[in-house]
């Protein structure tokens, strides 16, 4: 008899490895291994069984370029079969360099194009609530260089005032932002009312106490500090 | 009650009956539903003068099961935000109703800023929309009212022009029949090509829904007259040229398509019907450029157009 072991953060380098032809978006796929793997392993109800519920947590990936981590997390928590990642990109694959969630279950919205999903991601959050989903979170992961869009900010300004607990930016700053924040990019989101947690990209418990601390009545946005981009 | 507060009117009560409808604005028509909005705060929402978020948040709606009306002015729903009705509803394959209100030049007096006369085009390249032209408040009531159950993706242009009297066919409705030609009109021209082609042996076709395209009551219609076409639109002249080459692509015929001018940016301020004139979209102008096209030279000293005919 053979004892399946689930895959775990360990084999995210290998499955990763498996997926070649997109190295202009190493960097962006790396910054955000840590991150995506804390928040489906530990931070959000959202499975291969349950990803057709409504009440089900969402995570939609913005920053949809460089989505070989955000593969290999799907793969090792059983949304993707792992066979699937060493044709990605082919013609006969679901998974592209830019994720469609038409495609590939469990992903929630098809991105790439910077700037979509935060506000989409406010719209969900409001249809939550409106159907009394309440314990549903939204989780969406940007950028800080996506951040220069100003899509996100009508979406910062107004996730605040809508008092919207349930959703949750994820922001990851790898210092690429062409024009930068000073400051840092926490206060973005403090003057508008956003709950603001500031922690390494790196640190998985330091991360999983960001995500599943308490904020109630505001929206809380998670800067995970990684290496600049090189 | 003019096509607008009709349509605020009728989202009113679609709102108050129906839990999985949500309407989202950015500040436009917001003060003429505050009522709805006290009553259901977590569904009537104004986000502030923000269009991309608009049209995001309606996706965003969707993908959680809610069936979003999103409404402002067409230059800013459908210019402005185009990006984010091209990913975030059609990418997505998300459903929902955007609803504008101020046509190609219905704020006459306020210049390019608020004209679209692109929106249906700009719609039309993007697969998969229903697009509604209503000629009549009760067509825009009607057509409101069918876009909310299901999921499909619904634009609806609203206009401060309209005809005396509704319309309620579906696809092509053919009001009058004749031999020299085919004339379709869009929504709220059709009083005037009705005037315009009086007296002439033309079949007339009215669409209050000009996507899907009806090419079967096109053809059916060219099969009992000359295959002349005029197409008649309130918006971006040619805008339906390509479904009308489609249709009959079986079938040898010229077509003539009419509406707001694209070789030039019209700068007039003034009334509507200024505006009308400006681009040929009067009857009187409607008239001579139909009669001109099907060969009735009466009044005119130019024979060259009748070669190949």
């Amino acid at each position: 008899m053979t004892t399946v072991t689930a895959p775990g953060y360990a084999d995210l380098p290998r499955l990763i490895s498996l997926m070649t032809g997109d190295e202009k978006h190493t960097a962006a796929a790396e910054s955000t291994l840590d991150v995506l793997w804390v928040l489906y392993d530990r931070v959000l109800d959202v499975t291969p069984a349950n990803f057709r519920e409504p009440g089900r947590d969402r995570f939609l990936l913005s920053k949809g370029h460089g989505p070989m981590a955000y593969y290999a997390v799907l793969t090792a928590k059983g949304f993707i079969a792992e066979a699937e990642l060493a044709t990605w990109s082919d013609p006969m694959s679901r998974l592209g360099h830019h994720p469609d969630r038409c495609r590939i279950p469990g992903v929630e919205i098809s991105s790439g194009s910077l700037g979509h999903g935060l506000p989409i991601a406010l719209g969900t959050a409001l249809g939550l609530r409106a159907r009394g989903l309440t314990s549903a979170k939204v989780v969406t992961l940007v950028g800080d260089a996506e951040l220069d869009e100003g899509s996100n900010h009508e979406a910062i300004a107004v996730a605040a005032r809508d008092r919207l607990e349930n959703l949750t930016t994820v922001v990851i700053d790898n210092r690429s932002s062409t024009r930068g924040w000073p400051g840092g990019i926490a206060p973005r989101f403090a003057v508008e009312g956003w709950e603001t947690r500031t922690v390494s990209g790196r640190d998985h418990d330091a991360l999983d106490e960001a995500f599943t601390t308490a904020h109630p009545g505001r929206p809380l946005a998670v800067v995970a500090v990684v290496e600049p981009k090189g | 009650m003019p096509m607008r507060e009709t349509f605020l009117a009728t989202t009113e009560e679609i709102i108050d009956a129906d839990p999985d409808v949500a309407v989202v604005l950015a500040d436009i028509s917001a003060a003429q539903l505050a009522g709805a909005a006290r009553r259901h705060p977590d569904r009537v929402i104004n986000v502030g003068i923000r269009e991309q978020l608009l049209v995001s948040t309606g996706a965003g709606l969707a993908l959680a099961g809610l069936r979003p009306i999103v409404h402002t002015f067409p230059s800013f729903l459908v210019e402005r935000a185009f990006e984010q009705i091209k990913l975030d509803f059609s990418h997505q394959d998300m459903g929902g109703v955007l609803v504008s209100w101020g046509a190609s030049y219905d704020m006459s007096t306020a210049g390019r800023t608020h004209q679209s006369p692109g929106d249906v085009a700009l719609i039309d390249s993007l697969p998969g929309w229903t697009v509604h032209v209503p000629g009549h408040p009760a067509e825009a009531r009607r057509l409101l009212l069918e876009s909310i159950p299901g999921d499909g993706r619904v634009y609806l242009r609203l206009s401060a022009q309209e005809n005396a009297s509704p319309q309620l066919g579906v696809g092509f409705t053919r009001l009058r029949s004749g031999r020299a030609g085919v004339v379709v009109a869009v929504g709220p021209v059709l009083d005037r090509v009705l005037r315009a082609t009086a007296g002439l042996d033309v079949t007339v076709l009215y669409a209050s829904t000009i996507r899907p395209f009806d090419g079967a009551g096109l053809r059916s219609a060219v099969q009992s007259a000359t295959p002349d076409v005029v197409l008649v639109e309130p918006y971006l002249a040619g805008t339906s040229a390509h479904c009308v080459a489609e249709a009959l692509s079986e079938v040898p015929h010229r077509l003539q398509a009419l509406g707001v001018r694209r070789d030039v940016e019209v700068r007039t301020y003034g009334e509507i019907a200024d505006h009308d004139l400006a681009h040929g979209l009067d009857a009187g102008s409607l008239g001579l450029s139909i009669r001109e096209f099907l060969g009735d030279r009466r009044g005119t000293a130019d024979a060259s157009g009748a070669a190949g005919r």
